[in-house]
């Protein structure tokens, strides 16, 4: 018998291994945001003679200069994609909330019929082209912001997720409201809600993240109809088509051959991506809560 | 793919179960309680809107797979062709690359991704070093945060033939660049490593969590048989992430015919060079609707993939039912 784990060399030899290779695969998550950064401050001759490499060529803020010049289109994306998120986030949060309550309570005779109607829709749904269809011409939603903003506002997963948070409040809670004389709602909002912080703040948190990284309906329901796109969808088109460089910097008489191209679509990356990177610190802890909620409550 | 879904909904179905067997109540109490809970039905309301006017309203319109659509007769009006639109995507061959495409990268996904997931979490619980394991697990979920344009964006700076950061090392070693945007055979690598990094640090939490919750007393009775580390992982944590292994399992094989589309346009987009090695159901069906404008081709498509996918979701879990009942999803 030994006294000790780590006495065994087979223990040692694993732990070793292992914070070599979380090591490598840490780097490897880190190394194209470095890339990303560093390409922004390069200098943009340099980078058409040499390539990209990991270390910035040159140092030139060229890229941010031309940007800042005419920040019109970048500030009116923010600005909508902003507004979409904190919305959309509110009230999306406030819907799922509700539902999730609703469908948790034991003595709700209709919470499994619910249930499954909306669990259903993951495992049958219209295809892309259906959906299109009906809510681009039947609802006349072409060209609106609200066909991006509406269908993001819930998923049928993030209400079960709610679902599943909601039961840690204890049914007590409920019981003592009924008997004060409370209604539904009343209990809901003034007693259920402020005990579930977690679940709002991890719920929350994903539908934020939708709506930050939404670019897929915006190019299916948008397009070119809107002045300000949302802003991973102008990230999209800055670095996909030749001519959305030249026309987001619509205030400059300059042709494309003359934009520092290279440095300005990695430039643009992290302007569109920043907030998010920054704020990821603050707010991973949730996230980590919100994929182990249903693995750990076994 | 969301996970942690997964294993929401599981145990959800097994919570649900007994409520079914649950006696038949008398009609009538039945109702009356239905009236009694009207402010609930109310604050579901929103939600059950929601699904019925983005999910189960555009369902008849899959009828266009059906028919010759043109914008002025409308989805019911529009001459009826029978099978004529599938006819055609069979013979064209066309259904069966697609096909095959989003199987092969699918099984590629789930193998793959398990494997590295599952690695990657028992070294995560070797870990000892508080701080190490905090900045570690914050890095490698740093991908998974950010959107698939970013991710596209850095494809773009490392694979693009004359700036590219791969080709750049290639020519600073004396080698030839390399024209990766049109090596239709190197893609599907391409496309699996970036799969594999977006989504490794969040699969690998998922099963991080489950040797968690192992009994510690499974551990200290290992440790004083003598059990090495290698012993200990085959017979006590690779057998404990077994339920969590076969959930996912079942999950994502009921969605194998849905592609990770993001992924798939951000990489490869309009590159037609490489569309036989990369292009999936999704990819196909997005690029008839914004660039062709064809709705009954992308319909028949989408109506294929629906069916097909709702088929082995209903197969996977009969399957797993008459193999262990608990690990089935309803």
């Amino acid at each position: 018998m030994r006294s000790s784990k780590d006495a065994d060399p087979s223990d040692l030899a694993l732990r070793g291994v292992s914070y070599l290779v979380v090591t490598i695969f840490t780097i490897f998550c880190l190394l194209p945001f470095v890339l990303i950064v560093s390409a922004s401050v390069s200098d943009e001759n340099e980078i058409v003679q040499h390539g990209f490499s990991l270390l910035p060529r040159g140092f030139s803020l060229e890229a941010y200069e031309f940007i800042a010049r005419s920040p019109r289109q970048l500030i009116g994306s923010y600005v909508v994609t902003v507004t979409m998120t904190v919305f959309g986030t509110a009230i999306g949060l406030l819907i799922i909330a509700m539902t999730g309550y609703a469908l948790q309570r034991k003595d709700f005779p209709l919470r499994n019929g619910i249930s499954f109607f909306i669990y259903f829709t993951t495992l049958f749904s219209a295809g892309l082209a259906p959906t299109y269809l009906w809510v681009a011409r039947e609802l006349g939603l072409k060209g609106n912001y609200l066909a991006v903003f509406l269908q993001l506002l819930m998923t049928p997963w993030l209400i079960i997720l709610m679902k599943n948070f909601v039961r840690s409040v204890p049914a007590e809670i409920t019981e003592s409201g009924k008997v004060d004389g409370a209604g539904d709602f009343r209990i809901f909002l003034r007693l259920v809600l402020p005990m579930m912080k977690p679940a709002l703040a991890t719920t929350g948190l994903f539908l934020a993240l939708g709506y930050w990284n939404e670019w897929y309906l915006s190019s299916l329901y948008l397009g070119s109809t809107v002045e300000f796109k949302p802003l991973q969808y102008y990230l999209y088109n800055v670095i996909n088509t030749a001519n959305a460089l030249k026309s987001s910097m619509a205030g400059n008489n300059v042709s494309v051959t003359e934009l520092p191209t290279n440095t300005l679509k990695m430039a643009s990356a992290v302007l569109a991506t920043g907030p998010i990177v920054l704020l990821y610190p603050f707010v991973q802890r949730y996230f980590v809560s919100g994929i182990t909620v249903g693995a750990v409550k076994g | 793919m969301r996970k942690g879904a997964v294993l929401a909904m599981q145990l959800d179905a097994r919570r649900a179960r007994p409520a079914t067997g649950i006696p038949a109540e008398k009609k009538h109490s039945r109702l009356r309680r239905i009236g009694h809970s009207k402010t609930l039905i109310i604050m579901c309301l929103p939600a059950i809107l929601f699904f019925l006017v983005f999910a189960y309203a555009p369902l008849p319109g899959s009828w266009i797979a059906f028919t010759n659509f043109n914008y002025h007769d409308g989805i019911f009006g529009s001459p009826f062709v029978g099978l004529r639109n599938f006819e055609f995507l069979v013979k064209s061959g066309q259904l069966w690359k697609l096909t095959r495409n989003t199987l092969l990268y699918n099984l590629a996904f789930i193998v793959l991704g398990n494997i590295v997931q599952i690695a990657l979490a028992v070294m995560l619980n070797e870990i000892r070093s508080k701080y190490f394991k905090k900045v570690s697990q914050a890095l490698l979920f740093l991908p998974y945060f950010i959107s698939v344009v970013l991710v596209g964006v850095i494809a773009f700076n490392l694979l693009n033939y004359d700036t590219g950061a791969i080709n750049t090392l290639i020519e600073k070693t004396g080698g030839d660049p390399i024209k990766i945007y049109s090596e239709a055979g190197l893609w599907p690598i391409i496309i699996i490593l970036f799969h594999l990094w977006q989504s490794t640090g969040y699969g690998s939490i998922v099963y991080f969590a489950a040797i968690l919750s192992i009994d510690t007393s499974l551990f200290e009775a290992a440790a004083i048989d003598g059990a090495s580390a290698w012993q200990r992982t085959r017979y006590v944590i690779l057998p404990s992430l077994k339920p969590t292994f076969f959930i996912l399992l079942l999950f994502s094989l009921g969605g194998i015919m849905k592609g990770n589309f993001g992924l798939f346009w951000n990489l490869v987009g309009n590159n037609a060079t490489v569309y036989d090695t990369t292009d999936i159901i999704e990819t196909s069906v997005y690029r008839m609707i914004i660039s062709q404008n064809n709705f009954t081709t992308s319909t028949a498509v989408g109506l294929y993939q629906s069916l097909f996918g709702f088929a082995l979701v209903m197969l996977c879990n009969w399957i797993v039912r008459r193999v262990n009942e608990d690990y089935a999803l309803f």
